[in-house]
C-alpha cells in the first residue's frame, strides 16, 4: 500500500533516497541509510550510494547482499573503489551516457572496453541497477510492513537539461527497477523544494512577487541552471520555472582531475613518478586538500601525501603541498573566471573520427556557461514593458546546489560575477538563499515534492522545459550536394503542463505502412511563442538543437505494405512527466486509431 | 547422588564393609565418627566469587584493523620500523595514516571525552562515582568525595557502527595480497 512519499536523486556520481510518511502531521523527509558493499564481504550503511557498478570476476565469488546471496555485481562504494584498481570492469557516469545524443542508449555498451567475460549493459540498465539497489535497500528497511517501494509514490530527479528522450529513458529504468508509479522532477526544482521545506512558512518573507530565483547546481559530473519566477496569482504566491540551461558535462570531477594534474606535475618535476593507483590516490588527496583550502581562508597551503602501492609506507610516500594560490588559479580562475556577460563558451571543433566517449563540455568555465544561459534567456519573463531590452535575465536571488558549491570561494565568485553583469545592466545585486546540505538537498526536495503533489505545500509549475519540433523536408528539386531545406513543425509548445495534450493541424506527414519511418527531431529552450503546429523555416544556429530522431511504425493490418498513410501528430505530457508523441491517421480504420512515436531511437 | 537414599541391599552390603573397615582402618573410623556427628565434612574456606571473564570474539577487532588498514594503511605503518627513516619520511607517511584513519574512525566510531572539563581544572568526584570512567592517580587514599586536577579527559565510545559481514570470508585477512595482471 502507498504509505510513503519517496524522493530519489539519481545522480551522475551519487544517488540518495529520502522518505517521508504520507500521514498528515508526520515528520518530514529523512534520508535512508543505504546498505552497500564497501569492500569484499563488508556491508555498510551510507547516506550516499555512489553511482558505480562493478562486474565482479568469476574468481571473486558471489558479491552477497543481505537480500541476495548470489549477486555477481556490486553497486555503490565497493564498486567505486574498484574503479581505481580494475577500471575496465566498472561503469561510471551512466547518467551522462543516458543523455548521450548519438549512441543507442538501450544497447549494451558499458563499461567501455570491458573484458570479454563481462556482459555489457546499456546506460538504461545501469540506471535501473542503481534504482533497484535503492529499492531493495528501502524494502529491507520498510518492506516488512507490506510497503515495498514498488507501491509508493516515487519521485526520481533528472537534470533540467535532460531532453524528452533522456527523461523517457529514466522512466524506463525506473519501471524496470519495479517502481510502479514514478514521477520525474528536475533537480534544480528539487533543490528549491528542499529550500522551501527548510524555510517553512518563512519562505514568503524571503521571496516576493517578481523575484527570479537562479538555481546553480554544479554536481560531480554536470552543471545545470534553472530560473524560477515568483508570481502573484490572485493574492497567493506561485512559483513558475521559466528557463532551463543546456546539458553541460562539467562538474566537480573535472575540477579534482585538474588539480591532481597540477600536483602531479609538481611531483614529477621533483623527479618522482606515480603509478596508476597513486594517481587515483592523488585525486582523492587533492579533493580533500581543496575542500580545506576553499572553506578555511586562514590556510595558505595544505600538505598532500600519497602512499605507495606496496606495503612499505615509510620512505615511499610522496609528499607535496597544494597552495592557496594554486587552487585559486586552477579552480577559481580556471573554472569560474571573471567574464563579461557577453562571454560565450568556446566550442572546439570535434575531430572527424572522435573516439566513442562522453561529450564533455569543451569550455571548463562555468561562468561562461552561466553567461550564455542568462543571455539566451534574457527574454524568459516575457515583454519587459518597453524600455531597453535587458542583455541578460535578471535573477534577484540565487540558490546553490551540488557538492562543488559547498566551497565558499566558488560561491562568492559566482555571486560577484553575476552582480557585475547585473550592475552593467542596471539591475540590483542578487540575494543568496541559504541552502541546507548540498549533497542531499535534491533527494529531500524530491521527497517533499511527493508530499506537495498530495496538496501539502506550494508547487513549482513549469511544464516542458523545451518546445519540440519535427523536421519536415521541403519538396524541392534535388540538387547534388545540397541538402533539401528543412522546416521545423512545432509538435509540443514550451511549457506544456503534465496531463495536457496538443493536437496538431493536419500536415502532410506521410508514413509508409509496415516499415519504420524516422523524422528529424529538434528541441528549443528559447522559443516560447511557437504554438503546436507552427512552422519554423529559419532559425539561428543556437535556437534549435537537433535531438536523436523519432520513429513511427504503422502496422500493416488492414492496409497494404508500402502504402503511404497521411498522419497527424498528437503530443501530450504524461502525469509521469514525459513527452508522449502519437501518430493519428487522417482516415482511421477504426475510431481512436493511434500509434506511439518512439523517441530516442538510435542516432 | 549424595542426597539419594541407598537401597536396602546396598545398605546391608555397606554395613558389612564398614564393620571390617572400622575395625582395621583407623582413618576410616575417624571419618565415619565425624559423619555420625551430622556435621558432614567441613565446608572448604569461602572461595573467591568466580567472575565471568568474557572471552572476546576477535571478529570485530579484525574488522576494525582491516578498516584502518584499508582507509589509512595503519597496519603497513605499524609493521615498518620507524627508526631507520628520517622525520620527513615519517611525517609524510603519518599524514596518509592520520587522514585515512581519522576518516575511518569518524565514520564508524563516535568518540567523546569522558570529562568535559579542561585538562588541569579542579574536579570533584562524588560518592559512588563511576570507577570505569574515572581513575584516581597520585596519592590515592581516603574516602570520596575526592577533589583533584584533571590530568587526562579520557575517551569513551558513544556509538560504534562497524560494517556488517556478509557471506563467508576469512576475516583474518586484513588486506589481501594484490596481484596485477596484464
Amino acid at each position: 500500500m502507498t504509505r510513503f512519499a519517496i524522493g530519489i536523486d539519481l545522480g551522475t556520481t551519487h544517488c540518495a533516497l529520502a522518505v517521508a510518511p504520507l500521514d498528515e502531521g508526520a515528520s518530514g523527509p529523512e534520508v535512508l541509510p543505504v546498505p552497500q558493499l564497501v569492500a569484499r564481504g563488508q556491508l555498510e550503511e551510507r547516506s550516499l550510494l555512489p553511482s558505480f557498478l562493478y562486474f565482479a570476476h568469476a574468481s571473486e565469488g558471489p558479491q552477497a547482499l543481505p537480500w541476495d546471496a548470489h549477486r555477481s555485481f556490486v553497486v555503490g562504494e565497493g564498486a567505486r573503489s574498484r574503479a581505481a584498481d580494475a577500471p575496465a570492469r566498472v561503469i561510471a557516469s551512466a547518467k551522462s551516457w543516458l543523455s548521450h545524443p548519438t549512441v543507442d542508449r538501450r544497447a549494451g555498451i558499458l563499461p567501455l572496453g570491458a573484458p570479454e567475460d563481462v556482459e555489457k549493459i546499456s546506460p538504461v540498465e545501469a540506471s535501473w541497477r542503481y534504482l533497484e539497489h535503492l529499492s531493495e535497500a528501502f524494502d529491507a528497511r520498510f518492506g516488512g510492513s507490506g510497503s515495498s517501494l514498488a507501491a509508493q509514490d516515487v519521485v526520481v530527479t533528472v537534470p533540467a537539461s535532460f531532453d524528452a528522450s533522456a527523461r523517457e529513458l529514466t522512466v524506463e529504468a525506473a519501471l524496470a527497477a519495479g517502481i510502479e508509479k514514478p514521477t520525474l522532477l528536475e533537480e534544480p526544482q528539487a533543490a528549491l523544494y528542499a529550500w522551501l521545506l527548510a524555510a517553512g512558512d518563512a519562505w514568503r518573507e524571503q521571496l516576493h512577487p517578481g523575484d527570479v530565483v537562479l538555481v546553480v547546481d554544479v554536481g560531480g559530473g554536470t552543471s545545470d541552471f534553472s530560473a524560477i519566477h515568483v508570481v502573484d496569482d490572485r493574492g497567493s504566491l506561485e512559483l513558475v520555472r521559466v528557463a532551463v540551461g543546456d546539458h553541460i558535462l562539467l562538474g566537480g570531477d573535472n575540477m579534482d582531475l585538474a588539480l591532481s594534474h597540477l600536483v602531479r606535475q609538481k611531483i614529477e618535476a621533483d623527479g618522482k613518478t606515480l603509478d596508476r593507483a597513486q594517481q587515483t590516490g592523488l585525486v582523492h588527496a587533492c579533493r580533500s586538500a581543496k575542500e580545506r583550502l576553499l572553506s578555511d581562508s586562514s590556510l595558505d597551503a595544505v600538505p598532500v601525501a600519497v602512499a605507495s602501492r606496496g606495503s612499505a609506507l615509510l620512505g615511499s610516500t610522496v609528499r607535496t603541498e597544494l597552495t592557496r594560490a594554486e587552487v585559486t588559479d586552477a579552480l577559481v580562475e580556471g573554472f569560474f573566471p571573471v567574464v563579461a556577460s557577453d562571454a560565450r563558451p568556446t566550442t572546439r571543433a570535434r575531430a572527424a573520427l572522435t573516439q566513442l566517449g562522453l561529450p564533455y563540455a569543451s569550455d571548463p568555465a562555468v561562468t561562461r556557461h552561466l553567461a550564455s544561459f542568462l543571455t539566451r534567456q534574457a527574454g524568459a519573463l516575457g515583454g519587459s514593458g518597453g524600455g531597453r531590452a535587458p542583455k541578460v535575465l535578471h535573477p534577484t536571488a540565487i540558490l546553490f546546489n551540488g557538492g562543488v558549491m559547498k566551497a565558499d570561494a566558488l560561491r562568492a565568485r559566482i555571486v560577484s560575477t553575476l552582480d557585475a553583469w547585473l550592475e552593467a545592466d542596471g539591475a540590483p545585486p542578487v540575494r543568496v538563499l541559504e541552502g541546507a546540505d548540498l549533497d542531499l538537498a535534491v533527494a529531500r526536495g524530491a521527497c517533499s515534492y511527493g508530499l506537495v503533489r498530495r496538496g501539502r505545500g506550494v508547487r513549482i509549475r513549469g511544464g516542458t522545459a523545451r518546445a519540440y519540433y519535427v523536421g519536415i523536408e521541403s519538396a524541392v528539386p534535388a540538387v547534388p550536394g545540397v541538402e533539401p531545406p528543412v522546416s521545423a513543425m512545432c509538435v509540443a509548445p514550451f511549457g506544456m503542463e503534465e496531463g495536457t495534450a496538443a493536437k496538431l493541424p493536419p500536415h502532410e506527414l506521410g508514413v509508409v505502412v509496415g516499415e519504420p519511418v524516422r523524422f528529424r527531431f529538434f528541441g528549443s529552450t528559447v522559443r516560447r511563442e511557437d504554438s503546436a503546429g507552427a512552422m519554423v523555416d529559419d532559425w539561428k544556429p543556437d535556437e534549435l538543437q537537433e535531438l536523436p530522431p523519432i520513429e513511427v511504425t504503422l502496422p500493416a493490418e488492414g492496409r497494404r505494405d508500402g502504402d503511404v498513410v497521411p498522419v497527424r501528430l498528437r503530443s501530450s505530457v504524461t502525469e509521469v512527466g514525459t513527452l508522449l508523441l502519437e501518430a493519428e491517421p487522417l482516415r482511421p480504420l477504426e475510431a481512436g486509431e493511434r500509434w506511439r512515436v518512439e523517441l530516442s531511437v538510435r542516432g | 547422588m549424595a542426597d539419594e537414599e541407598l537401597s536396602f541391599i546396598s545398605r546391608l552390603w555397606f554395613a558389612w564393609v564398614c564393620y571390617f573397615r572400622v575395625l582395621f582402618d583407623g582413618g576410616f573410623a575417624a571419618r565415619a565418627w565425624a559423619a555420625r556427628e551430622a556435621k558432614a565434612l567441613p565446608a572448604p574456606a569461602a572461595a573467591p566469587l568466580p567472575i565471568h571473564a568474557t572471552a572476546t570474539d576477535a571478529t570485530s577487532a579484525l574488522q576494525l584493523l582491516s578498516l584502518l588498514q584499508r582507509e589509512g594503511r595503519l597496519v603497513d605503518f605499524l609493521q615498518q620500523d620507524v627508526a631507520t627513516f628520517s622525520d620527513t619520511d615519517v611525517a609524510a607517511a603519518a599524514r596518509v595514516v592520520h587522514e585515512g584513519c581519522r576518516k575511518a574512525l569518524r565514520a564508524h566510531v563516535t568518540v567523546v571525552p569522558v570529562s568535559t572539563e579542561d585538562e588541569g581544572a579542579r574536579v570533584t568526584l562524588e560518592v559512588g562515582f563511576d570507577a570505569d570512567r574515572f581513575k584516581l592517580v597520585g596519592d590515592v587514599k581516603g574516602e570520596p568525595p575526592y577533589t583533584g586536577a584533571l590530568r587526562h579527559r579520557g575517551w569513551r565510545v558513544a556509538e560504534i557502527d562497524l560494517p556488517r559481514l556478509v557471506g563467508e570470508h576469512d576475516t583474518r585477512v586484513l588486506a589481501p595480497a594484490e596481484v596485477e595482471l596484464g
